[in-house]
């Protein structure tokens, strides 16, 4: 079981994400640098951190998404292995074309850190195989720019194919259908703005998010 | 050989940043104000012989979020 976990300049949730990773799989993961053009042979499982990538120039996850080592987490996504975007990695896998979509600037205009209510929408992909249908739980989130956009088309197709995992129970951003986390077609990237990996331990004050990991790293090694 | 590239956002795409401009001038006591839209301005400094479809796909892959930007080119002599 290879994990990594990318990191960029100005990413500040990749050591957060090693550390739900390592106690998932039981292996610390490859931090992987942005100018990094090869990732380890086989690797399983890819996460892209939160933060302010590039200080969010340009646009949020603009300039990460043109990084020489996208290009290399693309291949491997389009491979098969599994990609995990949170926040910021959100952006960045919508800015690189791995998920549809854009994240527009909160729809009230601030900054929104707190937890967040949020409804299981799919149940049945490999990131969210531990929860129910329709499950209530609850992530924090903390973000500038989490307001989900894509045109009605790519909305309908997204519900219609169950690629919507997530959605907030309140809508915390503007996101449009209340989107809070798309799977891309083949289910093997999912993008999502709250953040799982804060609350995966007791000392977290809550732990909605272990399963997310727990669940991934066992139906991969299922898998294998 | 230089270009202006405006970066918009497209119509219906909401933007937080053009309605606080509006609320602010608002608050200055500036009436009359209809709608605010706030967008980019990026100023090339090119070659010379660069050609159009370089400068569009510049904008088309990093510039411009296609999404929910709109670009328009300007050059300038």
């Amino acid at each position: 079981m290879k994990s990594a976990v990318i990191v960029f300049p100005g990413s500040n949730c990749d050591r957060d994400l090693a550390v739900a990773f390592e106690a998932a799989t039981g292996t610390k993961p490859a931090m992987i640098w942005h100018r990094d053009t090869d990732l380890p042979d086989d690797i399983d499982l890819i996460g892209v951190p939160g933060g302010f990538s590039y200080g969010d120039y340009l646009r949020s996850g603009a300039m990460a998404a043109r990084s020489p080592v996208m290009q290399a987490v693309a291949k491997a996504a389009d491979r098969g292995a599994f990609v995990l975007g949170i926040c910021n990695g959100f952006q960045v896998l919508t800015e690189s074309g791995l998920l549809p979509g854009a994240l527009l600037r909160n729809a009230g205009g601030n900054f929104v850190c707190r937890d967040v209510a949020l409804t299981v929408e799919n149940a049945q992909s490999a990131f969210t195989s531990r929860y129910e249908a329709g499950e209530a739980i609850s992530y924090p989130v903390a973000h500038h720019d989490g307001n989900y956009f894509a045109d009605d088309a790519t909305l309908d197709r997204l519900e219609g194919e169950g690629r919507v995992a997530l959605r907030y129970a309140e809508n915390v951003n503007g996101s449009a259908r209340n989107i809070a986390g798309i799977l891309n077609e083949a289910g093997n990237v999912l993008g999502m703005m709250p953040h799982p990996e804060r609350v995966i331990e007791a000392a977290h004050g809550a732990t909605d998010g272990k399963r997310l990991f727990d669940g991934l790293v066992a139906g991969l090694l299922a898998k294998a | 050989m230089k270009a202006r590239i405006f970066v918009t956002l497209k119509g219906g795409v909401l933007d937080p940043q053009g309605k606080a401009i509006h609320h602010a001038l608002e608050g200055l006591g500036f009436g009359g104000v209809n709608d605010v839209r706030a967008g980019k301005l990026i100023e090339l400094d090119l070659a010379d012989g660069t050609s159009d479809e370089d400068i569009d796909a510049m904008c088309r892959k990093l510039l411009a979020n296609t999404v929910i930007e709109n670009y328009r080119i300007e050059k300038v002599a």
